[in-house]
């Protein structure tokens, strides 16, 4: 192997710098650690400086004691386990089911949770140490795991997850006070970095599976409205989270249109960063024209 | 079968084995967590929920976690319980011997519950039921031990009605007083001042949730006094005045002895066809 070329070349996003300057090819990714950090920091202001902006946590917040916003995942849970919400948190998850229904379902996960940062940051991890190998278990499990969530909260009538939620956990750790949840947390980290390649939120969390519940619906998607000028440098793959979303309408397996449809796709924006060739773009699910790329045949090579 | 749609034996084979695989191991993790969830729910008797708070096996399934009580309670003394405290993950409780609840007459925390979880029924603070106040240890407690200590009795927001002084002879000096702290839980609401309060080294004076702290009578069960005081008066018949069986003729009175009656006021049980004053066995004429 050619140690040059495997420090500076194969890394997924160099051809993009190049091609874009460093911050263009970065663009994506810094509007997403800056709205990470923004969220968390409009809930710390309040017990850190006494700035109640926003009450609460991700289960329920109340901003400015105007706005609700309620996890519909938890309220579920709690309906399954036969408690019927007040007003306040029904028009909270009304308005966060529209507002997720509208910016893509699991955009919560790659623009709100505070886990994301975590298992990024122990998939940066695994490529920078170069850790091969991953345990094999199938994506679709967080589906499992989300039926498991909520038989468990019909059978012990109590919303039985949120004691081992590592999501909840972290952010209400960071806000009310961590406790032992800094093990989970350490345990998630450990586990994506040494045992599974995006292990948890790739393949078992259950409230990214709800959420893609709601992305399947959702308007906000990647467009590839240049699909045709692919290279195949497969650095939107090696960036993507959730890789399996990108291949259908990227080669336009079965006539898919240029438009990310899957529910799992997190809206993270990666792969528009990492493209020299500028093949995404962020538009809407009726996105579907192809957009004529002079020289270039339309239809991808199989 | 042989349908090219269909997939082969070999795919169908592995497509079920990981189908199971998933299950089992989703499966045995839900158990888990069903456990886990379970044991949660006896809640340690040291954590008091919030005023309003739904019965435990209730709560556990409308509370939200999300902390709006906890941050709406103006003297910081609710928390939400760490992974690793024995009280539902991200639950609101306080402990009565750090920080006793301060009883707000507009109650913030259950106006500000997003689910009902605390009850937005609850108006009046001084009906909450957090808990129930109870003397766990008469031979500890100050003023058992016959010194004016009252500390609980004073420190209660519902003085002369949750606790009362129930005055008893020392008998041990024969010429004092006790003055011995009563709990009524018609008007204990379970805040935790006297068990805050409480001065020796370990609480005498302690708040316990209802389940634990209250008895129940069996539901037959009727106190006389309180139906007399209902019925407006005995609902047992009136005792049947006594009656003397004298010899015919004769009459008994206190200190004189028998003496022969007048014959027209002779004793209404001795005049014949009318026994009624007599006790059934006695009547028949057998005697």
């Amino acid at each position: 192997m050619n140690a040059t070329l495997k420090t500076s070349d194969t890394r997924p996003g160099v051809e993009a710098i190049a091609a874009k300057g460093w911050l263009a090819a970065h663009k994506w990714l810094i509007l997403r650690r800056s709205s990470q950090i923004g969220i968390l920091l409009l809930f710390l202001v309040g017990p850190w400086f006494g700035l109640w902006i926003v009450k609460g946590n991700l289960n329920f917040s109340y901003t400015l004691s105007f706005l609700p916003l309620t996890d519909p995942f938890i309220i579920l849970q709690s309906l399954l386990a036969r408690q019927a919400p007040e007003k306040l948190a029904l028009i909270g998850v009304t308005i966060v089911v529209l507002f997720y229904l509208l910016v893509g379902g699991r955009s919560y996960c790659s623009w709100v949770c505070p886990v994301n940062p975590l298992t990024d940051f122990a998939y940066w991890l695994r490529v920078r140490l170069g850790l091969k190998g991953s345990a094999h278990i199938s994506r679709p499990t967080r589906y499992w795991m989300l039926g498991m969530t909520l038989v468990a909260a019909a059978v012990t009538g109590s919303i039985a997850w949120e004691m081992v939620n590592p999501v909840s956990m972290m952010h209400r750790g960071l806000i009310f006070g961590l406790g032992l949840a800094w093990a989970v947390l350490l345990a998630v980290f450990l586990f994506d970095l040494f045992v599974m390649r995006h292990g948890w939120c790739g393949h078992l969390c259950p409230v990214g599976a709800f959420y893609s519940l709601i992305g399947r619906y959702s308007l906000t998607r990647i467009k590839l409205p240049a699909r045709a000028a692919c290279n195949d440098c497969m650095d939107c793959f090696a960036v993507c989270p959730e890789p399996q979303v990108i291949r259908p309408a990227l080669k336009a397996i079965a006539g898919t249109p240029p438009v990310i449809l899957e529910a799992n796709c997190t809206n993270c924006g990666r792969c528009i960063d990492v493209c020299s060739k500028d093949v995404f773009a962020f538009g809407t699910r009726f996105n579907t024209t192809v957009a004529p790329v002079t020289g270039v045949p339309q239809t991808a090579p199989k | 079968m042989d349908n090219e749609n269909k997939p082969s034996a070999a795919a169908r084979r592995q497509f079920l084995a990981d189908t199971a695989r998933m299950a089992c191991g989703v499966g045995l993790l839900g158990l888990g967590v069903g456990l886990y969830a379970r044991h949660a729910k006896a809640l340690p008797p040291a954590a008091i929920r919030p005023p309003g708070a739904l019965p435990e096996t209730e709560f556990s399934a409308a509370c939200i976690r999300c902390g709006l009580c906890v941050r709406d309670c103006p003297f910081d003394i609710l928390h939400l319980a760490k992974p690793e405290e024995p009280v539902s993950t991200g639950t609101p409780y306080f402990v009565a011997r750090q920080l006793p609840c301060e009883m707000c007459e507009d109650i913030p925390c259950v106006k500000a519950c997003p689910t009902g979880a605390l009850d937005h029924s609850l108006k009046d603070i001084n009906k909450s039921k957090m808990g129930l106040a109870v003397l766990v240890d008469q031979e500890t407690c100050l003023n058992f031990l016959g010194l004016r200590c009252d500390i609980c009795y004073r420190v209660c927001p519902v003085i002369d009605k949750a606790i009362t002084l129930d005055r008893q002879v020392n008998v041990r000096t024969g010429r004092h007083t006790h003055f011995i702290p009563v709990v009524h839980s018609d008007h204990c609401t379970g805040c935790g001042k006297c068990e805050k309060a409480c001065p020796t080294e370990v609480a005498s004076i302690k708040v316990f949730p209802l389940y634990m702290a209250k008895g129940q009578l069996s539901s037959h069960y009727r106190l006389g006094w309180v139906e007399k005081e209902k019925a407006g008066g005995s609902l047992v018949a009136p005792d049947v005045e006594h009656r003397y069986n004298m010899p015919e003729g004769m009459k008994y009175e206190s200190g004189k002895g028998l003496s022969p009656s007048a014959p027209a006021d002779a004793a209404p049980g001795s005049a014949p066809g009318s026994t009624s004053g007599l006790p059934r066995a006695f009547q028949g004429g057998k005697l």
